[in-house]
Order: C-alpha cells, then structure tokens, then sequence
C-alpha cells in the first residue's frame, strides 16, 4: 500500500521502528460478525455538525416526534433561537394519504423558508417512518425546485436508522450534494468530510506550503460554492465513513488516494504525505514541511503516552473512527487492544488502517449490545469507548469510559491536534487516580 | 404535518420507558429501529444514572423488513427474558414499528413465557406524546397485575377510614413520581417525611421505585395520593372506579397546597391534622421587610400543568408577584391550567411550541420567568432571570443536594430558587439611594444578573439597559416605532434613571403618552406619567 511504502521512505526514526514491527503481508483478519441490538445513532445525528459546518443550509427531517426529541437530546443543548434543522412530524392524517403529505410537505416548506429567507439549500432528511411508507423525497425536492425556480436548491438524503447509522448520515448528505458539483478537469485536491473550520484552514495552509495549491473541501462552508470534480481531481477522505461518498466522487472521475485517515501524528502524516504524492510533491518537500509537525506532534503525545501506555482499551461501535482511533492509540500512545468494535467495515476505504493494525487486533462488526457488554466485564479492560447511553453505567461498574459523540464534535484532525487528541483518552484515566475520597 | 424545532416532550414510548426505568424487576422490549436507542442517554445523562434503562430493542433493519419482523420481536423477547429475568414485562412498539404491524403485544402473548406477567402498550405514536405514554403505561401495567384482584361490581368501597378497626396506623400510596420528572426523588421523602409527621405510613410510592408485587399491594392502602397528575391521574381513576379507592388531589406544591393537602388526607383517613409549629420558613420570609421589594414583580410561568399551576398559586399569594402570563404544554391537563389563570383574570397559553411561548413571554415583559429548560433558553435570550420549574430538564436540574419541591421543604427551596435570580431586595434598595453617586455607572449590574443580554433590540422596548447605556444623553429627538418622539430633554432626564428600572420607565412613559396622543415626550411627559402611574 502506498501510504506505508511512502511513511517507510519518509525515515523517520522513532516512527519506523514501529512501522516495522508491524506485517509486511496482513495476517487473515479476525473479524466476529455481530447481530443483535446495536446501540448506536442513527444517520440523523449527523446533522448536528453538518448545519454548524454550512450555515446557510437547512436540515429538515420528515419524520416522527422521536426523530425530533432524538436530534434535540444528540445535539444537548438548546442554544438556538430558531436552530437550522428541524423536524416535519408527521401526523395521523398524513399517514392516512400520500397525496395530503406530499401537499403537507410543501406547505411547511414554503412557511419554513418565507420565515428563513437566508437559508440557500435546504436538505429535506429520511427517516425510519418516511422510508417505512415510501414518502417519496426525491420527488418532493424535483417538485419543490420547480416550484422555488432557484431561489433555493433542494436536495434530499436518508438518514434513516434503518438504512444508516450516526456517521453515514453524513455520508448521504454528501452524495447528496455531489450531482451539483460543477465538472472540471482542472488538477485540485479535494478533501470530503466536515472537518472543523480551523483545522480545515491549517490543512489547507500545510498543503500549500508543500506546493499544492488547489485544495477544496467537501461540504464546502457556503452550501451554494460546491467546488468542482473530474478527471485532474484527486480525492482524500477526511473521514473513514465516506464510503458512497468515494464511489460517487469516483463516478464524476475523481481519483481516490488511498491513506490512513489524519487522526494521530502517523495518519496525519501518511494522509497528508499520500495527497501530496498524488498532486506530484517530491517527498524532500513533504518531509521539510511535515517534519517539524511530526516531531512537534510526538512531543505533544508524550505526557499522554505515559498515561495510556500499556493499558487496555475496548472499543464499542459508533462512529465508526474506531479503526483509526485504535491505530493510532495502540501504535502512537502504547495502548493495547482488547476489542475494535465498528458498526460496519469497508474493508477497501480502511485497507490501509487494517495494515497498521497490530498483527491478531480482534475486530468485530455489528453489534450484540448484551453479548458485546459480557466480553466487556470478563475483559475488564483499563478504557471502554462507547456512546453516551453506554458510558454511565460501565463507569458505575468501575469501567473507565470515553465518550465517542465528543470524537465527531471536537477537532481531532491532523498532527497539530494529535496531542489533543491523546488527551481526550487520557483524561479519563486521569481523572480516576486524581480523584479519591478516603480519609 | 407539523414542524417542530425543539419539542417539550418526546414521544409516548418514551414514557413508557420512563415508567419501566423508574421501577425495578420490570423489563421492556420495544420494537424500534436502532436510532431510537438514544433514549438511553436521557437516563444515563440528564438524570445521571449508573444503571442502563431496562429496555430492548428490536434495532430491525431495513434489510429485516423484506423477511420476519415479528420473528425478530419474538427472539427479542426470549433473550430478554432469559438474560434480565424480569418480574412483569411490558412489550410495546415506536413510531416506525408502529407502521409495520408486527403487533408485538399479540406476539408476546402467544409465547410460554414462565408465567410472567405480560403487559402490552398500545402507544398511538403520531398522536399522543410522552406524559400521556407514561400515564397509560402506569395504568395498564397497574390493571394488568391487578386484574385478579378486582372486586365483583356491587361490592361496597372499603372505608379510608378502616385502619381505625384493623389496629394499625392509616397508609397511602404516592402514584405518580417518575424519573425525567421534576425532583420526584426529593419530592417521595419530604411527602413520606410529612406524612409520618401525620401519623400516616406509605404503603407503596409507584413508579419510582417500585416492584411489580409492590403494585400488587396498591389495594392494601386505605387511599391514593395523586402526586403528579400527568402520570398518575388515569390510575387513581381507575383505582376509584374497580377498587373503590379514594383519591387525594391536592398537589402539596406550596405553603397553602401542602396545608390544604394535609387537611383533605386527614379528613379523608379521619384524623386530626397535626398543629405544624414553624413548618417553612416562606411564609416569614416573604413576609421579612427585605421581601418588599418582590411586590409585583412581574412574573411569566410556563411548564407542566401540575407545576405551573402550583407555581401561580404561590407566585400569587405567597410571595406577592404578579402572574402576568401562565401556560403549560400538558394539553390533557388543560382545562385546570385554563381555571387556574381565569381565577388571575389571564387567559392560558396551552401550546407545545415554545416560538408561541417566547413571544408571548416577550409581551407580557417580565421581570421573571419561571419555567422549563426551554424557557430558560428564551428567557436568557431576553435577558430576563429565570427559575426552572418543570420538566423537560437538564442535568442541571437533577441536582446533588436534597431540594425537593413539595411540602415544607420545597417551600424553601422554592422560596430560594425564585427569589435569588432576582436582584436582591436591600441591594436594590440601596442602588435606588445611592444612583446619583459615581459609582453607579451606566453598565453596573448586580452580580445576580445573570443571562446575556439579546442580540437585537428589535423594538426600542426591548433595548438592554446597556444597548441604553452606549448613547449619550441624547442630543437629538430619537422616534419610537409608533412615531411617538422623545425630546432632548426627554432623553436626559431618562438617562438619570437607573438602568435596571429605566426600559420599564420608557415602556409607561410611552404608553401613558400613546393614551393620551401625545406626539413628543419631555422631561414632564416623564414626571407626568410618574405621577400617574404612581397613583
């Protein structure tokens, strides 16, 4: 794989004696597929950071009241006058017929956008109950885009709990998004993902000063400047849970570079390292930019290493950075795996996490919540990353726990935040020998 | 098709799942796709609990639905069974599952289960929402493992006053207390507290806490107090009805409630009502000289019916503020909210969209708002102190301290959580003394007030005290909206006001102007209207 032929030619001492410690050749992967309760987020929740991330779309749910109370309890707080997303709930009469609910439907979103003018597109958003009675959206956003003549592009994604979870939702908004992206061949390096907006701005900067100029982001941070894709587009995933995302880019003619994804100072480096290569950077120009970072990052990581080295962790799906997350926090902070736990696995977009994994990671795919919860206690592991419905009760059992929501809200990307993101592990544990309550 | 951004309540399983989670021994499978699974997150974080609620979820799939859905609940059900051994289980289904017609109440009924009792919710999901899911919930779970227990129709109702014969102390059930509710924890033991004090035992507090064999015993009290109305109205309805059980429905929110509740459990059990010597200290202080200045404050309450309306009794008569606006979102509860704001000549805002309630608390321009979180939010937006009141709630409001709401306690602290948001008394007092020193610059705010000023002053009205602040002593005449002008002189004599009162003096001074069509407002528009309005 290019990105650790590549990290390997970057010689970087402390850095390759991990690299080769690790395979050559991947060892069969021991996957335990898992079906049972999952508790987990569905695709809704992404709409939490993808409205801070483009101010001037609205997220309309088209769904039920527990759609509503779920993106209301995810978000946390109530912070906002009129927030940008909201829910069209439906009633017993739009149940009753079709034809009233697409008249509803309609209706509501000409009140809606009479009150915020602003708003320049406006995502109408699947759920279970749409989907469960084929309330066509597709349609309904054809129709509304006549109807609105350009004064507001409609778009619609799923964000279903039955056809996605947490993450993906974001992966449908940007698919979503992708048909209105204007074709150009023109050479560009394109990142998908919502990253946040200074991390953003220093990846950009850092890309520049290795002399790749055209870099542009997906979602952009004005809903209507989508930047464009075609065949001189090269294409770096910000985020592992882009799947259709990829294949829609690649479809407009794009290339997919395949790295780790830039969490921890190494897969932010390999990351940053294989866009480069793929826009025609000579590696000295990598290394004198990325260099410094590495050896700034590492430093960052240290104090937190200390905490995490040799302890145990437990990875419950969610978000699906666990892959990433495990890498990085087993090969940069000395953590041992006890379990990686993923909602799902592309094993093609995680292709190159896999390699970095230690030989034998158990992983495992979909979710038992019961039987998972039972490994977990027998496991008796020093870190358990999990939801919020989750983290309570272990940390009650004597668990340590991090919450893996704060993952997808706080900025993690890139090697200026490695330190950081260390620490949001090591808090926890931290925490535990700070406090006591003896005598 | 309704649009909502943030919303009172969730929906009717929900509740259920309040009911469920509040007990012990009782297990609920729910027939719902895996996103619905954040409803854990409202146990385990806004009430900070250390155990998963006792729920299992279907987490079906859309891949599930093409195949055996109800194969899928029934499995659910039988590993649920196995692994928590429940005493009772409720089976029941969310909005989407509601859709597809699994009927997982019927499935559930035809499996070998042990014998446990099995209760089946039939939750409409695009109809009803979460207090009235939480109620029918409690109730059919009470009549499902009550059923055998009914007494033949004709059979006399058992006397509240049968203790007296059995040689024992009288004994209630509290029915309704719940987790998400609002300090239903610290409310079940200062009730149970002022109970003892009565000379009167708890035989079972439900849900809170409660067992299934607990409610098994319901009918061994000699009657029922309907603590919260939202939860527990329905059963103490049908626990009159089958078992003849009287119900107390004083609410013992207040000083006057909880003396009324007393007197009405008493009466009922036939007992005298003990003498309380000193029970709260409200009554003295608001009646201390530092609780002058509470005279008429404008206040603006939101929240559930039962809070809400207990809120306006002692906003009204044991605090002396004047309710300027009261409304609840608890539509089943509507009419006693309507009677209790008819009886202070206001008309009740029942509404559950919390836009209506902003603008209406923007209008009735309060000095505080007593509601839930969502007000909070709006309150903080208008730059008005706010006291929490009702659910929905915050962690913030699952507090670490003993800080109940009812009885004489709650009195306390409801004397203590209302009053400080508000500047205090001597304080106040003391700035109006002192506001022509130096010190009291334009921008010097109590260390009290709290809550950001607003980001646009839309309507002069409700222009901070700051936004005032940063124009001079005005040079030129300034317009209001309804082309009312202010003078030069006009403006300088209202810029010697004090800033915290100085909005409500401009709001009088222009209505008294509007009244009589005055077209300029000076220095003796100002004093004029002071002296009218101070009549």
């Amino acid at each position: 794989m290019g990105a650790s032929t590549l990290a390997e030619a970057m010689a970087n001492p402390m850095l390759d004696g991990v690299l080769d410690a690790g395979p050559e050749v991947a060892p069969p992967l021991e996957i335990l597929k898992e079906s049972g309760q999952r508790e987990v987020f569905c695709g809704l929740t992404s709409i939490v950071w993808l409205h801070r991330r483009m101010p001037d779309a609205f997220f309309l749910v088209v769904g039920s009241r527990t759609c509503a109370h779920l993106v209301q309890s995810a978000a946390g707080v109530m912070i906002f006058a009129e927030p940008r997303f909201g829910t069209a709930i439906l009633g017993e009469r739009d149940l009753a017929g079709l034809a009233d609910a697409n008249e509803e439907l309609d209706r509501l979103v000409k009140e809606l956008l009479a009150r915020r003018p602003e708003i320049r597109t406006l995502f109408l958003v699947g759920s279970c109950p749409s989907e469960v009675i084929k309330l066509d959206l597709a349609k309904a956003a054809e129709r509304l885009n006549r109807q609105l003549l350009g004064q507001v592009t409609v778009l619609n994604y799923s964000g279903s709990g039955i056809e996605t979870t947490f993450t993906q939702g974001e992966d449908q908004a940007l698919v979503a998004m992708t048909p209105l992206m204007p074709t150009s061949d023109e050479p560009q390096l394109l990142i998908a993902g919502t990253l946040a907006d200074a991390v953003e701005d220093r990846l950009v900067d850092l890309f520049g000063r290795m002399g790749v100029g055209a870099v542009r982001s997906l979602p952009p941070r004005r809903s209507t400047e989508l930047p464009p894709v075609g065949k001189g587009t090269k294409v770096l995933l910000a985020q592992p849970f882009l799947s259709a995302t990829a294949r829609a880019l690649i479809a407009r003619g794009a290339e997919l570079i395949p790295a780790p994804y830039p969490l921890g100072v190494e897969g932010s480096r390999d990351w940053m390292a294989a866009g480069a290569a793929a826009c025609g950077v000579a590696p000295a120009q990598v290394a004198a930019v990325l260099d410094p970072l590495v050896e700034r990052g590492r430093h960052a990581i240290a104090p937190h290493r200390e905490t995490l080295a040799g302890k145990r962790l437990f990875l419950l799906p969610d978000s699906q950075l666990e892959l990433s997350l495990a890498r990085f926090l087993s090969r940069e902070c000395g953590m041992e795996l006890v379990e990686v736990g993923t909602p799902y696995l592309d094993r093609q977009l995680l292709a190159s996490e896999l390699e970095l994994l230690p030989a034998g990671t158990q992983i495992s795919e979909g979710q038992d919540v019961e039987r998972q919860l039972d490994r977990v206690r027998r496991a008796k592991p020093d870190l358990v990353v999990c939801g919020l419905g989750l983290a309570n009760p272990l940390e009650a059992e004597g668990i340590a726990t991090k919450w893996s929501i704060e993952l997808v809200f706080s900025p993690i990307h890139g090697c200026d935040q490695a330190g950081d993101l260390a620490e949001l592990f090591a808090r926890p544990l931290r925490r535990r020998s700070l406090l006591s309550f003896a005598a | 098709m309704e649009l909502t951004l943030w919303t009172y309540e969730g929906p009717p399983h929900v509740g259920a799942l309040r009911i469920a989670t509040s007990m012990e021994g009782v297990h609920y499978v729910l027939h719902a796709p895996q996103g619905d699974t954040y409803a854990d997150l409202l146990f385990t974080m806004i009430e900070r609990r250390d155990k998963r609620p006792p729920v299992t979820y279907t987490t079906f799939q859309a891949r599930d639905l093409g195949g055996d859905t109800a194969e899928l609940v029934k499995r659910s059900i039988n590993q649920a069974v196995e692994r928590f051994q429940p005493e009772a289980l409720l089976v029941g289904e969310s909005c989407t599952a509601e859709l597809i017609q699994d009927q997982p109440g019927a499935l559930a009924g035809g499996m070998a289960l042990g014998g446990i009792p099995v209760v089946s919710l039939d939750l409409p999901a695009y109809s009803k929402k979460e207090n009235w899911g939480a109620a029918e919930t409690l109730y059919q779970l009470v009549r499902g493992l009550l059923k055998d227990q009914v007494p033949p129709p004709g059979t006399s109702a058992p006397s509240p006053q049968r203790w007296q014969q059995e040689g024992r102390r009288p004994r209630v059930n509290l029915l309704g207390p719940s987790l998400l509710g609002f300090r239903c924890r610290d409310d079940i033991r200062e009730i149970t507290g002022l109970l003892d004090r009565c000379g009167i035992d708890v035989a079972v507090v439900a849900p809170m806490g409660a067992r299934p064999a607990d409610l098994q015993r319901i009918p061994t009290a000699d009657a029922n107090v309907c603590l919260y109305p939202e939860i527990a109205a329905p059963v103490c309805s049908w626990l009159e009805r089958s078992f003849g059980m009287a119900t107390v429905r004083t609410v013992p929110i207040g000083i006057g409630a909880t003396t009324a509740f007393v007197e009405e459990l008493c009466g009922l059990l036939g007992l005298e009502a003990p003498q309380f010597d000193e029970p709260s200290r409200l009554p003295w202080y608001s009646r201390s000289v530092d609780s002058t200045y509470l005279t008429g404050k404008r206040v603006f309450i939101f929240g559930d019916a039962t809070h809400a309306i207990a809120a306006a009794k002692i906003a009204s008569q044991e605090l002396g503020f004047q309710v300027v606006g009261l409304g609840s979102y608890s539509r089943e509860l509507a009419r006693e909210v309507r009677a209790a704001a008819k009886e202070l000549g206001l008309e009740a805002l029942i509404s559950d969209d919390y836009l209506a309630v902003e603008k209406a608390m923007a209008e009735a321009s309060p000095e505080l708002v007593l509601g839930t979180q969502m007000e909070r939010h709006s309150a903080k937006r208008l730059g008005l102190p706010c006291a929490v009141i009702s659910s929905p709630l915050h962690v913030q409001d699952v507090p670490a301290r003993y800080s109940p709401q009812m009885g004489w306690e709650g009195a306390n602290v409801i004397f203590d959580s209302w009053v400080h948001p508000l500047m205090m008394g001597l304080e106040e007092h003391l700035i109006g003394m002192f506001r022509h020193d130096f010190e009291f610059v334009d921008g010097h705010r109590s260390h009290l007030g709290e809550g950001a000023p607003p980001q646009t002053g839309e309507k002069p009205a409700q222009a901070t005290p700051e936004q005032t602040a940063t124009g001079t002593p005005a040079q030129a005449a300034t317009a209001t909206l309804e082309g009312l002008v202010w003078s030069a002189d006009g403006e300088a004599e209202l810029a010697k006001i004090p800033f915290f009162v100085r909005n409500k003096v401009r709001r009088n001074t222009e209505t008294y102007a509007r009244e009589r069509q005055l077209q300029v407002i000076d220095s003796e528009t100002l004093y004029e209207a002071k002296a009218h309005l101070s009549r």
